[in-house]
């Protein structure tokens, strides 16, 4: 067999089957926007019950994360995300199972080097280039201020 | 007395027997095709541990104890223990031997080990180093999974090219005397690497592997394709599959009608949504000690040539950029 | 109506952000991990832009539930944080605002890791 990596390459991408986009793109449209609706409806009712605006919202994702958190106890979002895809990855709850699903698998390690070192083995880069960005907007937005 | 014949094939003129084996197996796979080849099934894949490692390691337990009882073999009458798996370290044999006083050899060569394991046996029995010796691998999904990818919990989708790690466990006994099947040659796998970097599809990481021990062992030994009734290659999937049936036929062999694959037998994949099939130390070694290994000693199958296939990864390295390397060991395992 | 057409742009909104993730998992070989990064790191660019709030007004949920959104409220804090305590704040802005949602996080899952069983995904 004479072959480059190159023609191996092309060999390859020949066998493999795509993804069927005409059913993952509609599946992570219609779960995703079911969650936020969900979303939606708990702000509606938050702000309903006399929150304000900003309180609404952060009680908003902690229901949002409870719940994920509780589908990922009882091993049921894995199998929603199966078909949401990117509709159950993308919005917040994704978050919380990428938080809480190591939590559980690793706790046959303890919960010191278990659980609570591979919480953030998922979320983890997440959390440290949000608050880097968010630091480097801080410093630019203070550089703009002194500049007035 | 076993002899090296060329370029990695040795010659095993005692032709040792497998005289006897056994396979264990998890809830999925005790649901599949093969659900009847099995000696035990796990309806809990934890089989009442605390930890999927340990699991692993019972699972291997029960194919070796099954394999010993159905031999009417002794602990004692095993010289050598030749086993291998998945896990760091190899952790769920040592484990699993740890309670026997067997001489211990751990072996890894990823989802080929099977194959390995079972050319060493052969090789110590044949040149008369061991009067009984086993070969024992097995793999198990949750133990797979999060040592190589994800928590089995998080929501991801795998692609259409992943494959799924059985949980399942061979154990094959090899003996100088005693029925068939036999072994009668076995070519040793060189380390192949076509620059694949996508470990979401080993199939085709591992093909060229298998594509050149097979041409080596067929070259090698002066037969050709025709020699023998099965080709059964371990764990290369659809896509590894249907790559290793074009390279042949580049070379204008055409094995496809011989070829079939332990990653393909142990699932229904329409049904059974395992992707491009199945993988695993425990795929090939569960469907060779439960499936080929019985047909070959009804007569329904004359000579097979073992092909198991492994892809050599490990997360660090691919986290690296490094491509996957595969290897393949064969073994032809004969009724004659 | 109002009423309606408030879920529905929370649905549309929310769901193309899903959807653009989706082709970024089909079409690309980006990791869930490396997807979350772009989309926390788009949410702050976009909020600290001026952006994201608009759409935010526009979609509510559809905006603020999916990780972008995270990134905007990221923003925020940081915008808000640096208005009262200068430089400072651009240290303490980011993480008083993603409080609610990182606490949540960390707690759930460590009463949901000592609550429940590992799962095996045979079922």
């Amino acid at each position: 067999m004479k072959m480059t990596n190159t023609e191996y390459d092309e060999l390859t991408k020949k066998h493999s089957p795509n993804t069927k986009l005409y059913l993952t793109l509609p599946k992570a449209f219609v779960i995703g926007g079911l969650i936020c609706c969900l979303g939606q409806a708990l702000f509606n009712l938050y702000t309903y019950l006399g929150m304000t605006e900003m309180n609404a919202r952060s009680v908003t994702s902690i229901t949002l994360i409870f719940f994920s958190a509780l589908l990922t106890g009882l091993k049921l979002y894995d199998k929603i995300a199966k078909h949401g895809g990117a509709g159950t990855l993308v919005p917040i709850t994704g978050f919380a199972n990428s938080v809480v699903s190591p939590a559980l698998e690793f706790k046959t390690e303890g919960f010191i080097l278990g659980t609570a070192a591979k919480m953030f083995i998922i979320a983890g880069p997440v959390i440290v280039y949000g608050i880097v960005t968010s630091v480097l907007y801080g410093i630019i937005l203070y550089i703009f201020q002194i500049m007035q | 007395m076993s002899n090296l014949i060329k370029d990695g094939t040795i010659n095993l003129p005692t032709s040792p027997s497998i005289a006897s084996y056994a396979a264990a197996a998890g809830k999925k796979e005790g649901e599949g095709p093969l659900a009847n080849c099995f000696d035990y099934i796990a309806d809990d894949v934890s089989l009442g541990e605390n930890s999927w490692e340990k699991s692993e390691s019972k699972l291997q337990q029960y194919a070796f104890t099954n394999a010993l009882s159905k031999g009417n073999f002794s602990e004692t009458d095993i010289d050598f223990l030749f086993a291998g798996d998945l896990l760091n370290q190899c952790v769920a044999s040592a484990y699993g031997a740890r309670d026997t006083s067997i001489p211990f050899f751990g072996l890894f060569g990823a989802c080929s080990t099977m194959a390995e394991s079972l050319s060493l046996a052969s090789i110590f029995v044949d040149s008369g180093t061991a009067i009984n010796a086993a070969a024992v691998t097995s793999s198990h999904f949750c133990s797979a999974e999060r040592q190589f990818r994800l928590p089995v919990n998080y929501g991801g989708q795998r692609t259409p090219t992943a494959q799924w790690t059985a949980t399942a466990a061979g154990c094959a006994i090899v003996s100088p005397h005693g029925a068939p099947p036999y072994v009668k040659a076995v070519t040793v796998g060189k380390i192949k690497d076509m620059g694949v970097t996508d470990a979401n599809n080993m199939g085709a990481a591992m093909a060229t592997a298998a594509y050149d021990t097979i041409s080596r062992h067929l070259a090698n030994t002066e037969q050709s394709v025709d020699s023998f009734d099965l080709i059964l290659t371990g764990d290369l999937g659809q896509v590894g599959s249907d790559i290793l049936i074009e390279l042949f036929q580049k070379d204008n062999v055409d094995i496809s009608d011989k070829h079939n694959d332990c990653g393909l037998m142990l699932y229904d994949l329409k049904k059974q949504d395992v992707h491009a099939g199945g993988s695993g130390c425990g795929c090939s070694a569960s469907v060779l000690c439960g499936h080929i290994l019985p047909e070959i000693a009804k007569g329904n199958l004359k000579n097979v040539l073992f092909a198991a296939t492994g892809a050599l990864m490990s997360p660090t390295i691919v986290q690296q950029g490094e491509s996957i390397p595969g290897i393949s060991h064969a073994v032809h395992i004969s009724a004659f | 109506m109002e009423m309606f057409m408030e879920y529905f742009w929370a649905f549309v909104i929310g769901g193309g952000f899903c959807l653009i993730g989706q082709l970024l998992i089909d079409l690309t070989k980006l990791t869930p991990a490396r997807i979350l990064v772009i989309y926390v790191i788009a949410g702050v660019v976009l909020g600290g832009c001026g952006v994201y709030k608009p759409l935010v007004d526009f979609a509510g949920a559809g905006a603020t539930v999916p990780l972008t959104g995270f990134g905007y409220a990221l923003a925020e804090g940081v915008k808000t944080a640096v208005q009262e305590d200068g430089l400072l704040g651009a240290f303490t802005g980011g993480f008083t605002a993603g409080a609610a949602g990182l606490t949540a996080a960390v707690v759930f899952g460590l009463i949901v890791a000592r609550c429940f069983k590992r799962g095996d995904k045979m079922s």
